[in-house]
């Protein structure tokens, strides 16, 4: 990819209006809002929260199901960025049924997500798991594979060499980290779900760190995602070891869409500065270490 | 920002299912700005203001009939205000509104009043016992009203009061109401589009501009950042008056 800047699963990615948006906007790649096998309505609110250093959200995987959305992904594509459906199931069947079900640039599969029960993080936390649903979908699309991966876990090394196991062209990190907010006032967790997932600034040296790490260990390229909102943070990113950046929580900045273009530009800028490529920058911190 | 814990100091019956709700802080909003209510234990949902300190809450599903539930010194939790309100110009305006849509074009004409600007309201009731803010709109200009049923004004939908109105006179038009309502007037209003301010109405999960639930087709907009006030050239070629999208995504 010329343009390493990726509107990440989850935001924005409801409607094929907002993915060719992003794309037009100057994301090199587009991530749908995760797909499921049936509507879901998601949480009840509060859904998000504004905290210390980041957003809480819990919105509890809402989707109007596969057999629902590939006209979104087509009305994406016009954005002419490749769009790459994000998925979620209980086990391998859902998720080949799922990914069987759409035609799309390529699949990112949630296995991730902290607060949806049977999905995500519960069951992407087993490494068995992660090689297993894995290799169902590789043999059941011919378009590239990611892995999102839980940072919620004592090895996400671990993870991301079962994914390249099963056979992933590459592993997304990170998804959030299980968080929680309590309203002072009533003494109830804030979330409809009471618990949730941390994005933002905050998480943005867990998942350098979770990069760095997975970067020395896989073969497969990794995409770093948590708290990236400039293009500085980018390079940092990519100087942990990323081939590939993804921007979520900072879209609610004021520059709104136009996020895309300006850390793509300023990464730009900044590598003419250094007179270096994109591929010479990834993984530099490494030569430190 | 975490939700403001907001006291409820005082509760008016405006309607059979309309009440408006007075908090002891001052929101201090544009008109046309919502807040994110969240109602301890149910859930959190978009209301757009009434007053400086007050919001008006029409029973409509499991959320609004938890906050007619709610009493004198109990609490909710609020988020906002949010959103672009309207944007007062010109020195002649219109309000139009129906039903519970008057609620936000209230504080609006206030506000005009205030600046020296004249204001006209048309307003559309089901029937005369729906009634909304008619003193409030009365103090602040001239008021025409319509009802379905004829109970009260003219009979008809809101558009049916567009007769004794020349729209040439107004240098900007304010409208808040039912989808098809507005679509309608809209319509109605060829080459005026410019002119006219809509608070649009989708369903709002985050109310920061991430999670994508209030994009309008085909250009994305996000209602819950660059609305719920568009104006109306904006919406042309768009969903709007045709459908939405619910919880899911699905479109209805």
């Amino acid at each position: 990819m010329d343009n390493p800047v990726i509107l990440a699963a989850g935001i924005l990615g409801t409607t094929g209006a907002s993915l060719r948006r992003a794309a037009l906007s100057g994301a090199g790649c587009v991530v749908t809002k995760s797909v499921g096998s049936i509507p879901r309505d998601g949480h009840r609110g509060p859904t998000v929260v504004q905290v210390e250093g980041g957003l809480l959200n819990a919105m509890g995987l809402p989707n109007p199901s596969y057999a629902n959305f590939q006209q979104e992904i087509d009305i994406g594509r016009e954005g002419e960025a490749p769009v790459v459906a994000s998925i979620f199931g209980s086990g391998p069947q859902e998720f080949v049924e799922v990914a069987e079900g759409l035609d799309a640039d390529g699949f990112e599969l949630n296995l991730s997500c902290p607060h949806a029960e049977r999905y995500g993080a519960e069951i992407g936390c087993e490494a068995c798991n992660v090689e297993a649903i894995t290799r169902a979908v590789k043999k059941s699309v011919d378009v590239p594979v990611w892995v999102k991966l839980t940072p919620n876990v004592a090895d996400v090394v671990g993870l991301g060499l079962a994914a390249q196991r099963g056979g992933a062209d590459g592993v997304v990190a990170i998804n959030t980290l299980k968080a929680m907010a309590i309203d002072v006032e009533s003494g109830r967790p804030i979330l409809g779900n009471r618990f949730g997932g941390l994005s933002g600034p905050a998480i943005k040296p867990v998942a350098v760190r979770c990069v760095f790490d997975l970067a020395g260990a896989l073969d497969i390229p990794v995409i770093g995602v948590g708290g990236i909102s400039c293009w500085q943070d980018a390079a940092e990113m990519i100087m942990a070891g990323a081939a590939g950046v993804q921007v979520g929580t900072a879209l609610r900045n004021p520059e709104g869409y136009g996020i895309f273009r300006s850390i793509a530009e300023g990464l730009s800028i900044y590598l003419d500065r250094k007179e270096m490529t994109l591929k010479e920058l990834r993984g530099m911190a490494r030569r430190f270490s | 920002m975490r939700p403001k814990n907001a006291q409820i100091v005082e509760i008016v019956r405006e309607t059979a299912n309309v009440r408006t709700l007075r908090f002891d802080l001052d929101l201090d909003p544009v008109p046309g700005q919502y807040l994110m209510v969240w109602v301890r234990g149910v859930d959190e949902v978009p209301m757009s203001i009434s007053h400086q300190n007050g919001i008006t809450v029409q029973q409509v599903g499991e959320a609004t009939k938890a906050i007619f539930d709610l009493e004198v010194g109990d609490s909710l939790g609020l988020r906002g205000p949010l959103g672009n309100g309207f944007t007062l110009t010109g020195k002649r305006i219109l309000l139009v509104g129906g039903g519970v849509g008057a609620a936000p074009l209230a504080l609006l004409g206030e506000e005009a009043c205030e600046r020296g600007m004249e204001v006209t309201a048309l307003l559309g009731f089901r029937c005369c016992d729906d009634l909304l803010f008619r003193e409030r709109f009365e103090r602040i200009g001239e008021l025409v009203i319509t009802t379905d049923d004829g109970s009260e004004g003219i009979c008809g939908r809101a558009s049916a009061g567009l007769s004794c109105l020349d729209l040439r006179e107004f240098d900007q038009i304010y409208l808040c109401g039912p989808e098809p309502m507005m679509a309608d007037f809209i319509g109605r209003c060829p080459g005026m589009e410019t002119k006219i301010q809509a608070s649009i109405d989708r369903y709002f999960k985050c109310g920061m501009g991430i999670c994508g639930s209030c994009c309008i087709d085909p250009a994305g907009i996000r209602v819950c950042v660059e609305g719920p006030v568009i104006r109306a050239d904006r919406l042309a070629g768009t969903e709007f008056g045709r459908y939405r999208r619910g919880p899911s995504g699905l479109k209805k």
